[in-house]
């Protein structure tokens, strides 16, 4: 009689389990033909490479953005670390510096911004919530004095091709950025899903206190992951930064939201404990598609947030219908 | 009041849950319902409150039949569920706590403290218990939260009191008062059925004890008729000859020793040792601090003197991680709080202290760390589909043999089990204790606390009894009696 069930299971197609697991691709692909049938320019090279552009950034952010969900956190001030990591490298170049110790002092920044979060957050207790939009605002305040309030630009800036490649070049047709994000995303896949790490990133959103039990050094684990998502922002920044040739103080504002809006679109929880990276990079995306086909169509950029906001609501809506069956 | 359940079958898709269930309970009467994990005791609970449709049967009241559509439904016909698992809320005082969803407001729709109050202070005085209404509910303790919990039931007129597990984390003194309550409350009329595991409680507190067996109900018994050896084999389905297995130790070296162990308030200057292949046991009442002793041992809490040593040689144990690599494990009193990653896979919960071991070029090897696994779900049995089922679906003692094979894989050669077989079905029990004897055989060093005085007499070497913090005494299992262990641990001392 087991038997019996047991082919039938097999037998029959699951269509809870399969939406679920491919739900967001699914989403993205009808996006992508919905847009590219009202606009054909949607599919040119072109655009193409222009859209991936822009979401590589959102992307990388997201990529760190995820680890911190994953442990039932949050980090709001990405967009803040993004913009003063952009600054400082800036101004590094204004001053003479060469562009790759330049670049480098602006991701361990980057990475030393988050591990003071993680360090308040792990050892403070505060909540993550709390932490980050403190910290949002002193990076941001931070960028602010350091600038001056006016943007970070210089012949420097624009004659380094090294600098300027990171955000302007192309390789083999396709903007560097993208090789970027590709990179990212196979190094933080690897690291999310087949190392121990990763497993333990899982374990602490499952259940900190049991993490903790089981041996899982979870503080040590926690400032780690808020250094990765401090030093993807940085990365994001050295990239926008090259892109506009200059450092905008108010570079950044609200990525944030945009790299939460991935990771959630891509079918991870908030709650912690549950996720893929690929589905945070489908998540990056959809986000990239939306935004792109709405210019394409010519949709006022007023209508657009509220589009992107009722989109997101549909799609965690139906995560958590999928979750309650 | 009489309710009869007649026949009563239920069904989920294809599981048959239950088949022909009769039980009857009426006023004044506390009546035991009784079964292992997965007998269908809640199930048909359930049923008769509401929150489930029987697929057959009927329900009769005074002989009039019935039909409850849900939970308030059955309380306003005199029906009321005390969940083993109370929902407060913490914050709020026992008076808001106590009228939430049945405010009295007056024309206004103003709150009417005052009528409130003098309604509370009423049925407080009904069972007999004194309990400040304006302190915030979390700050009083299960027991005490528990009796809010009855009083709560009582306001809406209760003929007929279920209550699940209602002693499972109470203190013995709290059961002491929670018995004065229930015979209180049968003498005013009220009738109980009552769920739980512990043989002794059922003995002392009820009238009649019905078991279910795989969704039938086995037996019914006046409690006076029957014994505990009759009732274990009702509920198994054969006869355990012997509860317990029995104890063939063969002592190694010291394994773990503790002195001087102190944390300040909590516990103080703590010292035993346990050697290998031995089971020293931690009885004492529930808050002496025994838990606190072992997770201030493990590295979960901190201490403020003494010391320890693993195999002869001195060790800081700042954290699990530092006693997981001195090859001690921790089976945590609340498997859900601690134990488990429910929303984790079986897999990903036995693996993680293990993990770091599964390393190889920086990656996680994923068939050596399978085969890991599926070792240890086939020597602890552990009953499921794959490894991949979450551990939130899996029974009490699936959940529990997943925690110890945790500890078994990590190479545990001290072993600390708080509670191993609490909310664990007989048939589970038994399997743990097997387990223990082979960890023991193989020389490792078991630490059981246990708040069940039974298993601790019945399947341990020592006993070491705690008292308000301190060691109050050690007793070899073979000269110990339920007196004596009572006594030290309620602060007296033994005689020679």
């Amino acid at each position: 009689m087991n038997n019996t069930t047991e082919t039938k299971a097999k037998g029959s197609f699951d269509f809870g389990k399969f939406i679920s697991k491919l739900g967001p691709l699914v989403a993205l692909i009808v996006l992508a033909i919905i847009v590219s049938v009202l606009n054909t320019s949607f599919l040119g090279i072109n655009n193409i490479m222009n859209l991936l552009q822009q979401v590589s950034i959102n992307a990388l952010i997201a990529f760190g953005m995820q680890f911190v969900i994953l442990t039932g956190g949050i980090d709001l001030s990405v967009g803040s670390i993004l913009a003063l990591s952009g600054a400082i490298t800036a101004q590094l170049i204004v001053s003479g510096v060469s562009p790759i110790v330049a670049f480098l002092i602006g991701v361990a920044c980057g990475a030393v911004f988050g591990a003071l979060n993680g360090v308040l957050i792990a050892y403070g207790g505060a909540a993550p919530f709390i932490v980050t939009l403190a910290t949002m605002s002193v990076y941001r305040g931070l960028t602010y004095v350091l600038t001056n309030g006016n943007p970070i630009t210089g012949a420097k800036m624009n004659d380094s091709f090294s600098f300027q490649f990171l955000g302007q070049g192309y390789l083999f047709g396709i903007p560097f950025q993208v090789y970027l994000m590709v990179l990212g995303f196979a190094v933080f896949y690897v690291l999310m899903h087949k190392t121990t790490f990763g497993r333990k990133t899982f374990a602490i959103g499952g259940n900190e206190k049991a993490a903790f039990v089981a041996g899982v050094k979870t503080k040590h684990i926690l400032i780690w992951i808020y250094v990765i998502a401090g030093f993807l922002a940085a990365v994001a920044g050295m990239v926008l930064t090259s892109q506009l040739g200059s450092a905008q103080p108010d570079a950044g504002t609200s990525y944030e939201m945009d790299a939460i809006a991935a990771v959630v679109l891509g079918g991870t929880s908030l709650a912690g404990g549950k996720g893929k990276m690929s589905g945070t990079l489908i998540g990056a995306l959809i986000i990239g598609v939306l935004n792109n086909g709405m210019n394409l169509l010519g949709i006022s950029s007023f209508f657009q947030q509220i589009v992107k906001g009722i989109v997101i609501l549909v799609a965690v809506l139906l995560d958590r219908k999928q979750a309650k069956n | 009041m009489k309710i009869e359940m007649k026949g009563i079958s239920k069904s989920f898709g294809k599981n048959e849950v239950l088949k022909d269930v009769n039980f009857t309970v009426k006023s004044g009467e506390v009546h035991a319902l009784m079964g292992e994990n997965g007998a269908g005791k809640s199930t048909l609970m359930n049923i008769l409150t509401g929150l489930l449709d029987a697929n057959g049967g009927e329900i009769l009241v005074d002989g009039q039949p019935v039909k409850y559509h849900d939970a308030l439904d059955a309380e306003h016909s005199g029906i009321s569920f005390i969940h083993q698992e109370m929902n407060n809320f913490g914050e709020m005082t026992v008076l808001e706590n106590m009228f939430l969803n049945h405010e009295i407001k007056n024309k206004f729709g103003i709150l009417d403290m005052k009528k409130m109050r003098t309604q509370a202070q009423k049925v407080l005085q009904r069972l007999d218990v004194d309990i400040p209404l304006n302190v915030p509910i979390g700050t009083l303790s299960v027991g005490t939260q528990q009796m809010i919990e009855i009083a709560k039931s009582l306001m809406n007129d209760t003929k007929i009191l279920i209550l699940d597990e209602p002693s499972a984390a109470l203190s013995e003194k709290e059961i002491d008062s929670l018995f004065d309550i229930i015979r209180g409350l049968k003498k005013q009329g009220v009738g109980m059925i009552y769920i739980s595991h512990r043989m002794q409680e059922i003995f002392e507190i009820t009238d009649q004890i019905t078991v279910m067996r795989d969704g039938l109900t086995v037996a019914s018994y006046a409690t006076a008729d029957v014994d505990v050896h009759q009732i274990i084999k009702d509920m198994v389905g054969r006869d355990l000859s012997d509860f317990y297995p029995d104890r063939n130790p063969k002592y190694g070296e010291t394994r773990l020793e503790v002195d001087h162990f102190t944390s300040k308030g909590v516990f103080e200057d703590v010292s035993f040792s346990v050697k290998a292949g031995e089971i020293l046991a931690f009885s004492g009442l529930m808050g002496a601090g025994r838990t606190e002793i072992m997770r201030a041992i493990f590295g979960i809490d901190r201490h403020d003197s003494g010391t320890i040593k693993i195999n002869g040689k001195e060790v800081n144990l700042k954290s699990p991680y530092d006693s997981i690599k001195h090859s001690v494990g921790f089976l945590t009193e609340d498997r859900k709080d601690e134990g488990l990653i429910l929303d984790a896979s079986i897999a990903n919960n036995i693996d993680l202290p293990s993990i770091d071991g599964f390393v190889k070029h920086g990656v996680i090897d994923q068939k050596a760390d399978n085969d890991f696994v599926e070792m240890l779900i086939k020597r602890l049995t552990v009953k499921a589909t794959s490894r991949e089922d979450l551990a939130g679906d899996l029974s009490g003692g699936n959940q529990q043999k997943v925690v110890l094979a945790k500890w078994v894989g990590s190479g545990s050669q001290v072993l600390i089990l708080d509670e191993p077989t609490r909310g664990v079905d007989v048939g589970a029990k038994r399997e743990i204790y097997d387990l223990m004897n082979e960890l023991t055989d193989r020389g490792v060093a078991i630490i059981m606390i246990s708040s069940d005085l039974q298993e601790v007499l019945g399947f341990s070497d020592r006993i070491a009894v705690v008292y308000e913090g301190h060691l109050n005494g050690e007793i070899a299992t073979k000269d110990a009696t339920q007196e004596n262990v009572m006594t030290l641990a309620t602060g007296g001392k033994l005689d020679e």
